[in-house]
């Protein structure tokens, strides 16, 4: 069971790694992000079978950190979304060199 | 001397005061900030009110560095690395946030709210200092970061904050994540998240070539270099500094590090002791590309605040070759580098608020000739420039920082010539830009069509009088500091707590 899960959770991280580097819209980018935690928690949960409860309640506090997390970082979208009427990376460019 | 067992309740608040006084003061003031309605008057009340929070949380840390007990083992530390860490930090807040009224003033931003975010992230950064569990220090960097990212898009109308923002936001979300999987992948070899049982287990059961622990090292390093800036992980350093309020890039640049690199150095050196020969040449290439990378294309700036953020990634390039020496030399090298690039620091952004005017960059344009209309600011910028540099006398205190650090890397157990020549060759190139300031200040003419500078605002003008005559000051006696810091050398592996065994479960998974 935990080579299955741990197979399974390091899948689901390595989409979400490809999806950070690969696409240009913030809100896929950040949900990408997520599920790289939710990798994470699978990760834990899977060694909390064998290991103890220790595993999942760092599951806690990551969902829990992830929300708060979210909360901010949607907020910070919105804001940059007011000027420039946009959420594509490609044209997130004024500051550069 | 105070005994703290860490697995009573009462002892666990007492050891962890400082941190818990500084949280439940920002909620109070947060409150407070809410309570009214927002003005210029109100923005103030609570910026002074913040900076006396964080003058207690200072006398309440130096206490616990001065009166230090017996603590036992468990999650958080009480060793003097801790509170030497967190003198750092609060001083730092401190000035960050007396340039923040300021800056406040000068943009129009009327939220009170700014000075907590900057308590929170504190908080967050105190407890890092302190961590001697993973899962504390995801805590306390999550802490820190979440509140960071709210600082970098403060001003609301600006839309290059809020693109620094964003970026910031999604590469600190990016990097955490792999931090995560990094930690859990430890976890997974070795069934614990404390750092001194990490150390055990991996001794005793002799996992040192266990895949598991390999790539949650790996990743657990790829991490630490996002939240330190390393090249090549610093892509979003120099875009989200440029973007971000003066006052708040300048916390980044200085009092962040000094958080990521206390973390990092306790992790690396507590948990992952028996694996130096592992993670001690991936750190020292590290060190070296941020070194070579940052300075030299700190060469390329004109805008300043890109080239201090170019400056301040080399500069994490010094910092990682005092990790590299894996020493408790090193450790204390680090510390006494991070106060002068701390200070040296917080000196240049304060002029950099002076200067800066309505939204637009600072650019060397702007420097050019300041010596002849605003002397004293020249020569203040001019200390800030030579203290970064390593400058012998004039740059006080950092030059014994590099001295230090060099030190360390000479003396470690397996001498680090490869680091000490890249430290010194790459420090006579970050002369390029720092002299390169300089001699736009005194030896250009200030062109006929630029505006006067605006009067030094008053805690402005407090933050660089208090940073240049430390910088001066410890220069000249850099000895006594140094002994001060010395005490704050981290007491790793000099902890002896009875051996725990590991669960026999966890003995038969692995063999």
């Amino acid at each position: 069971m935990l080579p299955e899960a741990l197979f399974f959770s390091a899948v689901l991280f390595v989409i979400g790694v490809v999806g950070v580097l690969t696409r240009r819209n913030a809100i896929i980018v950040f949900m990408c992000v997520e599920l790289m935690l939710n990798a994470v928690n699978l990760t834990f949960v899977a060694f909390a079978q064998v290991y103890g409860v220790a595993g999942q309640i760092f599951v806690f506090f990551v969902m829990t950190v992830a929300a708060a997390e979210a909360a901010v970082g949607l907020a910070i979208i919105i804001a940059l979304y007011r000027h420039r009427q946009t959420v594509n990376l490609s044209n997130i460019n004024l500051l550069k060199g | 001397m105070p005994i703290f067992d860490l697995s009573h309740p009462a002892d666990l608040t007492a050891a962890l005061f400082p941190d818990l006084l500084l949280m439940g003061g920002a909620m109070v003031l947060l409150l407070w900030a809410v309570w009214r309605r927002e003005s210029a008057a109100h923005q103030r009340t609570i910026g002074l009110a913040s900076i006396w929070l964080c003058v207690a949380t200072l006398g309440a840390v130096l206490y616990m560095l001065f009166h230090q007990g017996h603590v036992t083992d468990g999650p958080i530390a009480a060793d003097s690395f801790r509170f030497m860490v967190d003198v750092i930090v609060l001083l730092g807040t401190i000035a960050a946030l007396a340039l923040g009224i300021d800056d406040n003033d000068r943009m129009g931003t009327t939220t009170a709210e700014t000075h907590v975010l900057m308590l929170l992230a504190s908080s967050g950064m105190m407890l890092m200092a302190a961590a001697r569990d993973l899962m504390i220090v995801f805590l306390g960097i999550e802490l820190m970061s979440v509140s960071i990212y709210a600082l970098a898009g403060l001003n609301r109308r600006s839309v290059r904050g809020a693109e620094g923002a964003l970026k910031y936001f999604l590469l600190g979300a990016f990097s955490t994540a792999i931090l995560l999987y990094g930690i859990a992948l430890v976890y997974g070899a070795t069934g614990t998240t404390g750092l001194y049982e990490i150390h055990q287990r991996v001794v005793e059961l002799q996992l040192g070539s266990s895949p598991l622990l390999l790539i949650g090292m790996a990743l657990l390093l790829v991490g630490f270099g996002f939240k330190v800036s390393s090249v090549p992980f610093h892509m979003w350093a120099p875009d989200v500094y440029d973007g971000s309020p003066n006052p708040v890039t300048a916390y980044m640049a200085a009092t962040v590090k000094t958080a990521a690199f206390a973390a990092f150095l306790r992790v690396w050196l507590e948990a992952f002791n028996a694996e130096i020969g592992t993670w001690h040449r991936a750190v020292a290439m590290l060190a070296i590309a941020t070194m070579v990378v940052g300075n030299t294309i700190g060469l390329l700036q004109r805008n300043v605040k890109r080239m201090l953020a170019y400056s301040s990634i080399a500069h994490a390039g010094f910092l990682l070759v005092a990790v590299a020496a894996g020493s408790m030399q090193g450790a204390s090298a680090m510390l006494f580098y991070l106060l002068a690039y701390t200070l040296a620091t917080f000196g240049a952004f304060a002029v950099i608020v002076v200067l800066s005017r309505g939204d637009a960059p600072v650019t060397t344009e702007d420097l050019s000739g300041l010596w002849t209309e605003r002397p004293w600011l020249a020569v203040a910028m001019a200390v800030y420039m030579l203290a970064l540099l390593g400058f012998p006398v004039f740059g006080g205190i950092g030059f014994f920082a590099k001295w230090y650090v060099l030190k360390a890397a000479l003396q470690a157990e397996e001498p680090q010539i490869a680091l000490a020549v890249t430290l010194v060759l790459t420090t006579v190139v970050s002369a390029g830009y720092y002299l390169y300031v300089i001699m736009v200040m005194f030896m250009r003419p200030r062109p006929a069509n630029s505006e006067a500078v605006t009067p030094t605002p008053g805690w402005t003008r407090f933050v660089m009088v208090a940073t240049a005559a430390a910088i001066l000051i410890l220069g000249i006696f850099p000895d006594q500091t140094v002994r001060y810091v010395v005490r704050g050398t981290p007491r790793l592996g000099a902890y002896v707590p009875p051996v725990k065994t590991a669960p026999a479960r966890q003995a038969a998974l692995t063999h």
